[in-house]
């Protein structure tokens, strides 16, 4: 919430001028949730200071800021550290309060703007991601700037619960007052998330024009780009886009455990093509995928002739209504909408709807359950609904010592239950069959290494002997 | 001229354009029951005489009707239906809905119809039109018996259409509503006569020879208490004794001490003595060698029994249905071919099994309905309810039992068969023994059309709740990701509305308005307990494993089970929920809780601390890491803002001070809560603080005050006081001002040492007000605790100000909503009522928490 800025250039006191704002008057500008006051803590030859205070309401930030009740916790609109930390607000307090210096403008002395003076800036706090310090000094270091860190831990009387994700940033170079404006402008809110304003096409030109002259040759351009722009995979395309100058930048996923998730998007593709390839194989016409997620694989289906009849079920009312809007469920031909259905359901409870398919596919679904209800799911699937043919993908737990960054007894999910050695699985699926007279045999997904296997497990049932 | 028509029946009114019948059927019928196709036409079309809209009309028509019928009401057909395939179409609806087809034919003299129809400018058709109306109208005639109309009415002219004074409605045979019993219900006997007598004795029937007086046939049975009989049929064949047991029945019937509806073998037994050709098998033959000693006037009164018998009746007021082989809700009270053949062979899928007897559909496990059906047919071990059907035909002739279901009772009395008359072709025993009832075994799967789309809750506390269909969908997800066992699951509490918000200017919350709430509704004793600050939790804990498997149908989950508000199991770890519960049980049993509540598990509702334990992401993530930001940000703001007004700059000093009271209020709301967090070292580190002794075995406490959960709970506490805590509380008379203000100072005090407040609920558990159920507690919050829901800064005044607008309905409507539901899921559990009934009102808990409102509350 708080930033100075502080120069030992002589004489200091021209930071008064190249800021456009007087050393001895407390100043204030109004921003759409507060207020932001500007004042000098210290001004002399030797020394000034500059600080700019954010002063937001928290009841207006109420007001405008509902997405900001983040997902399991109701209370985050009113009990939430945007008021205390240096965020997307804090870029717009920098533009609106030192709007001059930020174009390189100043009347009075025109050649300090060309200057590099020394400067110090102190952002007190700044909450930093996953990846923390590393990712704060790979953003201001290349930069040229000295980088200062100071963590802060969540509660001096609850030491077990570690460290907070705020840091007290110190940086210091001799460079362009203006420079140093626009660096801050936009790196503070590509370490902070949660963008307090509806992102537009409107923020790529902001951030193109802050970030000229030196965020296209910044190694961490595409995760700033990204980071900026909150992880909108279009908008921050088109950014890339524009600022690579034509050249096409393929592939941008959103982020969230960097290291993994590119490997394991490749992963998720391999599953799906080798899912398609089974169902293909089988003959089947009628297909249901359970727990068909945003639609990945049904889209793929419906590319396919050979499939007449296509549901998809999850029990994710969000992620179907995401599916309808990824197979643009409106504007579909009717013709098309004939052969595709979705609808919500789960897989422990017994229901007419499955009933009737040739083939189902069941990816990535069974480690969401607890293990006690896999016995429901399987009378739901194997006993009553009863495909003739059930393909079925889960983690192979023995392949997670390949995941660079994940602990040891961790899952590769927040939300899986259980991840299954093969061992493990093919013993509950050979039970599977057996009770329910099918025949399994298995695949590996994906490459398969030595004495673990393949990251992910196949299981393709076939009803009858 | 009266015409009498059974009471549920499809009428059409058959006759051409121009015979009245519109006419008719609006003097003699209500409103909605006469159905037109002119005015279906005009529905579809504009226009009641298009004849190009006739096939949407009628479709339209056909609907309508079918409609009708499903819901049991008589419907009259105001179209012409002269020509025999219009009413092919109309008597197979009939058939469908199991209701009976009535014929009332309006044959007047073809120039009244042509003279009508002159009159009215729309009727533009020819003559032609009619006279061939009228031919098709005679072929019809006398087929119509053929076509399966049960009744036919034919007025042949305008003089006898008037005529006809009255329409009588009368009821079907198998109604029997205004008898309620007691009933004594008898399963399949099979001509084993000692039995019978044996088991009417144990019914406490007395049975006496007396002269045979024509009616009695030589018996006179009598109860003391009046009770009937009610014999399920297959009284004959197979056994030693048919002839007996078949005077012994008919005597009963004829005196009015006993029902008996036909089964197969009395079916087949009555074709036999009516010289039909059937086959002499599944131990008729027995039978007829039997009867050969019998007279021919005692044969000649069996066959005219025999006809009398009625497939199936429904007694008081429709909460009772028998039938030998059972009865489909839709069939039930109605009356076709199908109906009848149901009651006496059930459903069957057309194969034939292993033993060559025809594969049974299994009806009952998916009956729905609202009448208990009592049935046999079908040999069984044991009696067991499923469903609310019961099939109590324990195979006495192979052997088994005879047994007879004590209604309204629905105790179970039954004889052992003096020896196995004859073998049995399937084996009586089940192929393996399981532990589940069949209840349960049938409940090891619920039915997603049990929760999904809008649903209509029927409690006892407060009626119908309805459930949005937004809200179930939100709730399938919730319950099916996260929710432990849904056998587990017989109860979730209901949120809880916090107190009128206070009028004084410091308190957003204060003890005077939740007092004030109960004693304006005249409710003169309430009780204060403790709010403790942890998190809701319901346990579900049985004595042993042998429980939780008899009781709940659960293997191999341990004993219980912890879980929180929205049904999640409270322990991540499996080995500390086993060490945490094993503790309670422990405490529960050293209590002799068991011994005292005559029952072997128990749900306990309660809270469980440290708050810590269960929030513990949420306390880092959001509550300390707003607190370290905050800190941390203001320390500099107020040095910056201090050495700024060192150097005399103007302005700074209201500034200064709005931000040295934000510095002072996050420490406050660092102090808040931290009060509810404790590292947890060792299982004891947990406080388990239970306040309501929901159910046990037989019971949902609600009749229980309060004072007597306390009281309860303050036993088991003893039991261990390591991990058990007593709720303290005060009673509180709502007239007397020195009470009123203990509860105020009590709760002054609580809140200034960290507390978080206290709860308020009327001493009895359940109270009703002028407006319905009153709500069943109030919390009462402190002035910091609210620091941790409000957001640090809540006290500034213009924010209290703001604050103080905030509307309590909707959290109170919900609050009672989820009350009813809670209490009914847990009723109907100990009622035994089928998984999904209780998992229904479970459910409702759940979709009702996701009704949108203010979280703050």
């Amino acid at each position: 919430m708080l930033l100075t800025i502080t120069t030992t250039h002589k004489p200091a006191t021209d930071l008064g001028f190249l800021l456009h704002k007087h050393p001895d008057k407390f100043q204030s500008v109004n921003l759409s949730m507060g207020k932001a006051h500007i004042f000098y803590p210290e001004s002399s030859q030797n020394k000034t200071t500059v600080a700019l205070l954010l002063d937001i309401e928290p009841i207006d930030m109420v007001r405008g800021a509902r997405h900001l009740s983040g997902k399991g916790f109701p209370l985050g609109q009113y009990v939430n550290d945007r008021p205390y930390v240096a965020s997307s607000f804090m870029s717009v307090a920098i533009s609106k309060a030192f709007s001059t210096a930020m174009n390189g403008k100043c009347k009075t002395k025109p050649e300090l703007v060309e200057t590099q003076i020394p400067l110090e800036a102190k952002i007190s706090v700044l909450p930093a991601p996953q990846g923390g310090e590393t990712l704060i000094r790979k953003m201001f270091e290349p930069l040229g700037y000295q980088v200062k860190l100071q963590q802060h831990i969540l509660d001096t009387q609850f030491t077990d619960w570690g460290n907070s994700k705020y840091f007290t940033l110190e940086l210091s170079q001799t460079i362009r007052l203006q420079e140093l404006l626009s660096h801050l402008y936009v790196l503070i809110p590509a370490l902070d998330n949660d963008k307090h304003y509806f992102i537009s096409q409107s923020e790529i030109d902001k951030l193109l024009a802050k970030g000229q002259g030196w965020l296209v040759n910044h190694p961490l351009l595409e995760q700033i780009t990204r980071r900026y722009l909150r992880n909108l995979q279009s908008l921050s395309k088109l950014a890339l886009e524009r600022l690579s100058e034509g050249e096409k930048i393929e592939n941008l996923e959103a982020e969230e455990n960097p290291e993994q998730k590119p490997r394991k998007e490749t992963l998720h593709q391999k599953r799906l093509v080798l899912v398609l390839e089974q169902l293909k194989l089988s003959g089947a016409e009628k297909v249901i995928d359970l727990g068909c997620g945003e639609g990945k694989l049904l889209r793929m289906l419906l590319k396919e002739k050979q499939f007449t009849e296509i549901a998809g079920m999850d029990i994710s009312y969000d992620e179907l209504s995401k599916a309808k809007d990824r197979l643009h469920w409106e504007e579909m031909p009717p013709k098309q909408k004939e052969r595709i259905k979705l609808f919500q359901g789960a897989l422990t409870y017994k229901d007419k709807r499955l009933e009737g398919y040739d083939a189902a596919a069941m990816v990535e679904v069974i480690e969401h359950l607890d293990e006690n209800r896999l016995p429901a799911l399987e009378r739901v699937v194997f006993e009553l609904a009863q495909p003739k043919i059930i393909i079925l993908t889960t983690p192979n737990r023995e392949y997670n010592i390949m995941f660079e960054n994940m602990k040891t007894a961790s899952m590769r999910h927040t939300d899986h239950r259980f991840e299954w050695t093969r061992k493990e699985f093919e013993s509950w699926a050979k039970g599977v069959a057996a009770r329910n007279n099918y025949q399994v045999k298995f695949l590996p997904v994906g490459e398969v290494a030595e004495h673990i296997g393949a990251p992910a497990q196949m299981g393709i049932f076939t009803y009858g002997n | 001229m009266e015409i009498k028509i059974p009471e549920l029946s499809l009428v059409l009114m058959i006759g051409a354009s121009g015979s009245g019948k519109s006419t008719f059927a609006s003097k003699h019928f209500g409103k909605h029951e006469v159905v037109s196709s002119d005015e279906c036409r005009g529905i579809v079309s504009n226009d009641e005489n298009n004849q190009g809209a006739t096939n949407d009309a009628f479709e339209l028509l056909h609907y309508i009707i079918g409609k009708r019928l499903k819901n049991g009401l008589l419907t009259v057909v105001d179209a012409t239906n002269v020509q025999s395939s219009a009413r092919k179409q109309l008597t197979q609806l009939a058939r469908e809905y199991h209701t009976l087809p009535v014929a009332i034919v309006l044959d007047v003299p073809q120039q009244v119809c042509e003279q009508r129809n002159l009159q009215r400018p729309d009727r533009n058709f020819g003559n032609y039109v009619i006279r061939q109306q009228q031919q098709q109208l005679k072929r019809s005639l006398k087929g119509l018996k053929r076509e399966g109309f049960r009744k036919i009415y034919i007025l042949k002219s305008p003089e006898e259409i008037d005529n006809v004074t009255n329409i009588i409605r009368e009821k079907l045979y198998n109604d029997k509503k205004d008898l309620s019993g007691p009933f004594d219900i008898i399963g399949d006997i099979h001509g084993c006569y000692q039995e019978t007598i044996e088991l009417l004795q144990k019914l406490g029937y007395s049975i006496a020879p007396v002269e045979n007086n024509g009616v009695n046939l030589g018996l006179a049975v009598s109860h003391p208490e009046n009770r009937q009989v009610i014999f399920l049929g297959d009284l004959v064949d197979r056994g030693s004794n048919s002839p007996a047991v078949l005077k012994l029945v008919m005597s009963m019937v004829r005196s009015g001490i006993a029902f008996c509806v036909p089964g197969n073998h009395e079916m087949k037994l009555q074709k036999k003595l009516k010289g039909k050709n059937v086959s002499i098998n599944h131990g008729l033959a027995e039978t007829l060698e039997q009867l050969e000693q019998e007279t021919p006037e005692f044969i000649a009164e069996v066959k005219e029994f025999l006809y009398s018998l009625i497939s199936h009746y429904v007694f008081d007021n429709g909460r009772l249905v028998v039938a030998h082989a059972g009865l489909k809700e839709e069939m039930q009270g109605r009356g076709s071919a199908a109906v009848r053949s149901f009651c006496l062979y059930g459903e069957t899928t057309g194969e034939i099994d292993e033993f060559g007897l025809p594969v049974r559909y299994h009806w009952a496990s998916e009956y729905r309905g609202q009448a208990k059906v009592v049935y046999g047919h079908t040999p069984v071990p044991e009696a067991e309810w499923l469903n609310k059907t019961i099939d109590i035909d324990t195979g006495c002739v192979f052997g088994g039992k005879l047994t007879a279901l004590r209604y309204p009772e629905s105790e179970l009395v039954s004889v052992v068969a003096k020896k196995v008359y004859c073998e049995p072709v399937k084996p009586l025993q089940p192929e393996q023994k399981t532990a589940l009832t069949h209840q349960q075994q049938y409940d090891d799967l619920l039915n997603i059309d049990d929760v999904i789309g809008k649903r209509i809750i029927q409690t006892r506390l407060r009626n119908n709740i309805t459930i949005r269909e937004e809200n179930s969908i939100t709730a399938l997800e919730v319950m099916s990701r996260f929710a432990i066992n849904p056998k587990w699951l017989i109860y979730l509490p209901p949120t809880m509305s916090p107190c009128a918000t206070s009028d004084l200017p410091d308190f957003l919350e204060h003890p005077s308005q939740a007092i004030n709430y109960y004693q304006k509704r005249g409710i003169q004793t309430i009780i204060c307990e403790e709010k403790h600050m942890g998190s809701r939790a319901v346990l579900v804990i049985c004595k042993d494993q042998d429980t939780a498997l008899k009781r709940f149908g659960i293997a191999n989950e341990g004993i219980g089970v912890c879980y929180t508000r929205t049904g999640r199991n409270f322990f991540t770890n499996p080995v500390i929920a086993r060490e945490f519960l094993d503790r309670v049980v422990k405490a529960l049993t050293k209590s002799q809780f068991w011994e005292k509540h005559h029952s072997d598990w128990v749900c306990l509702d309660a809270e469980l601390m440290p708050w810590s334990a269960k929030a513990q992401s949420l306390l880092k993530d959001q509550y300390a890491a707003v607190g370290a930001s905050a800190q941390n940000s203001l320390t500099e703001v107020e040095l910056a803002l201090q050495k700024t007004l060192a150097r005399g700059v103007d302005g700074v000093k209201p500034i200064l001070e709005k931000f040295s009271y934000k510095k002072t209020a996050i420490s406050k709301y660092i102090a808040a809560y931290r009060n509810y967090c404790w590292s947890i070292n060792s299982i004891e580190d947990y406080k388990l603080a239970p306040f309501h002794i929901l159910a046990t075995e037989g019971a949902v406490h609600v009749a229980q005050n309060h004072e007597w959960h306390m009281a309860q709970i303050q036993e088991i506490c003893q039991a261990d006081e390591k991990i058990l805590k007593v709720t303290p509380y005060k009673i509180i008379k709502t007239q007397d001002s020195d009470s009123i203000q203990a509860a105020i100072d009590w709760w002054l005090d609580l809140t200034n040492q960290g507390g978080e407040g206290m709860v308020i609920k009327p001493y009895d558990f359940i109270v009703y007000g002028k407006g319905g159920l009153l709500q069943p507690a109030l919390k009462c919050r402190g002035k910091e605790y609210l620091r941790i829901i409000y957001g640090p800064e809540y006290d500034l005044p213009d924010t209290m100000e703001r604050l103080k607008h905030r509307g309590l309905s909707r959290k109170r409507s919900l609050a009672i909503r989820e009350f009813a539901l809670g209490i009914e899921a847990l009723e109907r559990f100990v009622r035994k009522e089928p998984l999904r009934k209780v998992h229904e009102s479970v459910f409702g808990v759940l979709a009702s928490s996701s009704e949108k409102v203010d979280p703050r509350l």
